[in-house]
């Protein structure tokens, strides 16, 4: 298995920054705007960009949690069931701005199982995808991030793993290549 | 990752601890979904649940129906006082054709012990036990067992008395098992013809004294006095066993410490509990019934999982 590290952690960083401004462009102060990470590793990217959101803002940003086990297009398909996170949404979704949050983008089966769960929650004005990395090439519907950290270039057969400074130690994005990939 | 070591639901006494506390777990989050603005999950889609019930049910039928329905699962609902049953067909039979009509899942509640395993072994199709005679009735045990978790933190350590007619309980027996495997000591208590002889031989202690008893525990279950099944009197009067064994808030309020008090439903109000009890703030019936459609939600879902898709 061959390692790449796509993102340091100082890279990882910026990135972050990056991403905070660009929202903060589209949505000012966040008066009608929620964040919402997908779980269990979008709320890793949640949680970061709302911490760096509130220094920079001076202010509490509304956020939640969303599983979307229930609403996985591959139930009975998978060997073992997925055990369900919890989802913790307690504000009113109806007429807001929501911003989805995951670590990595790449078939969209995620996303579009969480704009279904999503739905369960009310009607929103508009929700908005974003993603800490894009991989691109293999996407299995039409689904596109609005705010990408990082896109990557890479073969089904790799593997890409967003790391935490709070879980594994580091930040950063890793890629893995099999050994025989060719 | 996880799954159910069963394949069917048949009672409590083969599942293991894991299983009990995956269906926990799952519970969880199904119990976060009923309590959202759109209560439904789009999961079982492609799912048929028949729900076959040979005995009177009101609530446990009613409460799988919602949890069928909120996993988004089609169903169809069978009663056998209006079906060929009487016309002299056999179960096996009965439960065939009914999954000729593409079935998936049967829940299944039958006046005879045995009958969920019985058909698990015989036909195509998940069961879920809903009640068989006076065996188990794993789903309560498990609402149960789940309720008391979410009201004490755990069930592990915690000291559980089943109040009333044991004899003829599926609830008891399920619950037994239940509580037993997640770690809790149980005691029944109930006028010596409704204790089972060898009762003990489950690792219950049995206990005649309701004060005692009550005095004991953290949970009391107050168990229904099941009328229909009292085919010979095993107590003089009702007024009798009600003043034995009835539960009332003087008793409770005389107790050391507060204990939660449970019952199964439907409750025969001033016979087992009396009302001010049954509506007190240590009784937690109504959130059982709350708990048992998220409880039954998991066992669908977790036993659905196992269905591949052809």
């Amino acid at each position: 298995m061959e390692t790449q590290v796509i993102l340091n952690s100082k890279h990882f960083e910026l990135t972050i920054n990056r991403l905070c401004y660009q929202l903060i462009e589209t949505h000012n102060d966040f008066s009608n705007t929620v964040l919402i990470g997908l779980q269990p590793r979008g709320v890793n990217v949640l949680e970061r960009i709302k911490s760096r959101l509130e220094t920079i803002l001076g202010k509490e940003i509304t956020c939640g949690k969303l599983d979307i086990t229930f609403y996985r297009d591959d139930f009975r398909r998978r060997e073992i069931p997925i055990i369900p996170s919890a989802t913790n949404i307690d504000f009113v979704i109806e007429g807001k701005q929501v911003v989805l949050m995951d670590d990595v983008l790449f078939t969209g089966r995620t996303i579009r199982s969480g704009l279904d769960a999503l739905l369960a929650y009310g009607r929103p004005e508009n929700v908005e995808l974003l993603s800490l990395v894009d991989r691109r090439f293999k996407r299995d519907l039409p689904i596109q991030a609005n705010y990408v950290g990082r896109t990557v270039d890479t073969l089904q057969s790799e593997r890409v793993s967003v790391e935490w400074k709070e879980i594994e130690g580091e930040d950063k994005v890793v890629l893995f290549t099999p050994e025989n990939n060719g | 990752m996880d799954s159910l070591s069963v394949d069917h639901l048949t009672g409590i006494e083969n599942l293991t601890t894991n299983d009990i506390e995956l269906i926990f777990k799952t519970a969880d989050s199904f119990k976060e979904v009923i309590n959202r603005p759109i209560k439904k999950v789009p999961s079982l889609r492609d799912i048929t649940i028949a729900n076959l019930f040979f005995e009177n049910s009101t609530r446990t039928r009613l409460s799988f129906e919602l949890a069928e329905k909120r996993l988004s699962a089609d169903i169809v609902n069978f009663s056998a006082a209006s079906s060929s049953v009487k016309k002299g067909e056999t179960l096996i039979d009965t439960v065939n054709n009914i999954l000729s009509m593409k079935v998936d899942m049967v829940v299944m509640r039958h006046p005879n012990p045995g009958a969920a395993k019985f058909l698990s072994e015989r036909v195509d199709a998940r069961v879920v036990n809903a009640g068989d005679g006076t065996h188990e009735h794993p789903t309560q045990a498990l609402l149960d067992a789940y309720s008391i978790r979410e009201k004490l933190g755990g069930v592990s350590g915690k000291k559980v008395v089943i109040v009333g007619d044991i004899l003829h309980s599926r609830v008891a027996l399920s619950n037994i098992y239940c509580l037993q495997k997640l770690g809790a000591e149980v005691m029944v208590c109930g006028p010596t013809t409704l204790i089972p002889k060898y009762i003990g031989e489950l690792g219950v202690q049995v206990e005649h004294n309701l004060a005692a008893a009550l005095e004991w525990c953290d949970v009391a279950n107050m168990l229904r006095i099941q009328l229909e099944r009292q085919e010979m009197k095993y107590f003089p009067s009702l007024r009798e066993y009600s003043m034995q064994y009835g539960l009332t808030k003087k008793i409770l309020d005389g107790l050391s410490k507060k204990i939660v008090v449970m019952h199964p439903g439907p409750i025969n109000r001033g016979v087992e509990i009396t009302s001010d009890v049954a509506d007190s703030s240590q009784s937690i019936i109504l959130n059982q019934v709350e708990n048992g459609v998220a409880v039954r939600m998991a066992v669908i879902y977790l036993l659905a999982s196992k269905i591949k898709r052809q």
